[in-house]
C-alpha cells in the first residue's frame, strides 16, 4: 500500500482512515480477551471468565459495523487497486477476528466447567501457547499498520509453533487420562481449550496472509498445497 | 431511402442473424510517437492489441488516449500539422505507410466519437452511407446489410418501423448505436471507440457496455474512457497511459487490483502526494 500519498477526495480518505482505526480497536480488544480467558484459566478466576464472555458482545458489534463501513465504501466508492484490497481485506479480517473472540468465549466456557474439578497439572505450557497466539494476532495488526511484509511472513511461520505445543500438550493430557481415567472430564476440557488456541493460531495465520495480498497483491493463502 | 426498400428489410428476418467473419485482426504498435506541430504528445508507445478482444485506455485527460487510437485509423490527417512516426500494424500492414489507402483503413477500422453524430438524413441513409461509398450494391444488398448492422447495433427493434425519420431525432443513446450501426454496415475488423458513452444516461450506457460485449471477438474493440469503472466491467485488457507514455498494460483485473507501477495504482485509487 503506499502509505505517503492521500486520496484526492478527503472524504474518502477520512473513512478508509475511520475503518482502518475501527480494525485496530477490534485487534486490540481480541487480544485482551485471550489474554483474559487464560489469565481466567491459571487462576481459576470465574468471574473474570464471565466479564471476557460479555465483552464478545462488543467484539460482535465491531464486526458488523466494520461490515457495514466496507459494504458503504464498496458501493458508493468503487474502490479499485490498494483501496480495494484494503477493504475487502478489511471484510475478511472482521470475520477472522471476530471467530478468535468467540473462540476465547469457548475458553472461557471450559474454565467455568473446570471450576468443578481440582487442577490437574501446573499450567505451563498453555499460557506459552496463549501468548504466541496474542503475539502472532498484535504481529499481523502491525504488519497490517505499517505495510510490512516480512513482520506478515513471521506470523505465518509462527504457526508452526502453535502447533508443535499443542501436540505436546495434547500428548501429555492423553497420557494424564490413560493413568488415570478418573479425570477424563477435566482433560477433555483442557484438550478443547488447547484445541481452541490453536485454531486461534490458524485465524492470525489467515490475517497475515490476508495482510500480504493487502500490500503485494499475491495470494499466499494455501501455498505450494493446490494442485 | 424510400419506403419501399424499408419494407423489403422488413420481409428479411434472416438478415438480422450474424454471419459468420474472418477472424479479426490484433494490432502491433511501435516505437509510435505523435507531434501536434512541435509538441510530443506520444512518447515510443508499444503496445500489442489482442485480436478480438476489448481493450480500455484509460489515462488522466491530456495523456494522449484520444490521440494514440487516432493514430490507428490516421483520421488525425483531417488536420494540419499532425505527425505521426513508428509503425501501427493492422493485418501485417503499416498503416503509417504513405501508400496506405486511407478509405479502406478507415473502412477496416471504423471510429465512434464521444458525442453521437448521426448525418443530417434518415436513420436507412445514416448506415447505407457508407456502403454507398465503398461498394456498389443493389438496393436490395443494401436494404439486408442496412438491417444486419442495424440487428448487430441492438437498434433494429426499436427503428424498423421509422427508418425514414432523421437519425437526429432519435435519442442520445439510439444515436450512438445508429453511429455504431454505420460503422459496422461496411464490415469494418478494427472498432475503435473514443467515450463513446460519455454523452450517455447510465440505461443507454448499460447498452452500449452490452453492445461491447456482443462485438467482442468478431471485432478487436479499442475503447477510451475516463470511466475507470466502464473499463473495469467491458474491457478484456486495460492500458494506462500518462503524459503521453504507455505506463502499464495488462489484464483488466490484475491493473485494477493489483497494479505494478506505482503511477496506475495512484491513478485508480485517485491519490497525489
Amino acid at each position: 500500500m503506499t502509505q505517503a500519498k492521500t486520496h484526492t477526495d478527503r472524504e474518502y480518505e477520512n473513512q478508509l482512515t475511520v475503518l482502518r482505526e475501527r480494525l485496530l480497536l477490534m485487534t486490540g480488544r481480541v487480544e485482551e480477551m485471550i489474554a483474559d480467558a487464560v489469565r481466567a484459566l491459571v487462576s481459576r478466576d470465574e468471574r473474570l471468565a464471565r466479564e471476557t464472555i460479555e465483552k464478545d458482545h462488543q467484539v460482535n458489534r465491531d464486526e458488523m459495523e466494520c461490515d457495514q463501513m466496507c459494504l458503504t465504501l464498496l458501493a458508493r466508492r468503487q474502490p479499485m487497486g490498494s483501496d480495494l484490497r484494503f477493504i475487502t481485506l478489511a471484510l475478511k479480517m472482521v470475520t477472522d477476528l471476530e471467530r478468535i473472540g468467540d473462540l476465547a468465549v469457548n475458553v472461557c466456557e471450559r474454565v467455568i466447567d473446570l471450576m468443578a474439578f481440582s487442577q490437574l497439572k501446573p499450567y505451563r505450557d498453555i499460557p506459552l501457547m496463549a501468548d504466541r497466539v496474542q503475539r502472532m494476532i498484535r504481529e499481523a495488526s502491525d504488519a497490517f499498520v505499517n505495510g510490512n511484509e516480512s513482520l506478515a511472513q513471521q506470523v505465518i511461520a509462527q504457526d508452526d509453533e502453535v502447533d508443535r505445543l499443542y501436540d505436546q500438550v495434547f500428548s501429555e493430557i492423553l497420557e494424564i487420562m490413560r493413568r488415570d481415567p478418573g479425570v477424563l472430564e477435566p482433560a477433555i476440557h483442557i484438550q478443547s481449550v488447547i484445541k481452541y488456541l490453536e485454531r486461534m493460531a490458524d485465524h492470525a495465520t489467515n490475517l497475515a496472509e490476508e495482510v500480504i495480498y493487502m500490500l503485494r497483491g499475491r495470494d499466499v493463502r494455501h501455498f505450494g498445497k493446490l494442485s | 431511402m424510400n419506403l419501399v426498400s424499408a419494407v423489403r428489410v422488413l420481409a428479411r428476418p434472416d438478415a438480422c442473424e450474424m454471419s459468420p467473419t474472418s477472424p479479426p485482426p490484433g494490432i502491433q504498435v511501435r516505437h509510435l510517437d505523435f507531434y501536434y506541430g512541435a509538441t510530443r504528445a506520444l512518447k515510443d508507445n508499444n503496445l500489442d492489441i489482442e485480436a478480438g478482444k476489448v481493450t480500455a485506455i484509460i489515462g488522466p485527460s491530456g495523456c494522449g488516449k484520444s490521440t494514440h487510437i487516432r493514430v490507428y485509423n490516421r483520421i488525425y490527417q483531417l488536420y494540419r500539422d499532425q505527425r505521426a512516426t513508428g509503425e501501427v500494424i493492422i493485418d501485417g500492414q503499416n498503416v503509417l505507410d504513405p501508400r496506405t489507402d486511407l478509405i479502406e483503413l478507415r473502412r477496416k477500422v471504423g471510429m465512434i466519437f464521444q458525442k453521437p453524430t448521426p448525418f443530417p438524413m434518415s436513420i436507412f441513409d445514416n448506415v447505407a452511407y457508407g456502403l454507398r461509398l465503398h461498394y456498389r450494391l443493389s438496393n436490395e444488398d443494401i436494404a439486408e446489410r442496412v438491417q444486419g448492422a442495424l440487428c448487430a447495433a441492438a437498434l433494429w427493434d426499436e427503428v424498423k418501423d421509422i427508418l425514414d425519420r432523421p437519425g437526429t431525432a432519435l435519442s442520445g443513446g439510439q444515436q450512438q448505436r445508429l453511429c455504431i450501426a454505420r460503422a459496422l454496415a461496411v464490415e469494418p475488423r478494427v472498432l475503435l471507440m473514443d467515450e463513446p458513452c460519455s454523452a450517455l444516461d447510465p440505461i443507454a450506457t448499460a447498452r452500449i457496455e452490452g453492445l461491447i460485449q456482443e462485438l467482442r471477438g468478431r471485432y478487436t474493440i479499442v475503447i477510451v474512457t475516463h470511466n475507470l469503472q466502464q473499463a473495469a466491467r467491458v474491457a478484456d485488457f486495460t492500458a494506462f497511459f500518462l503524459m503521453g507514455e504507455l505506463v502499464e498494460y495488462g489484464a483488466t483485473e490484475q491493473i485494477f487490483t493489483a497494479p505494478k507501477d506505482p503511477r496506475t495504482e495512484d491513478y485508480i485509487t485517485g491519490k497525489f502526494g
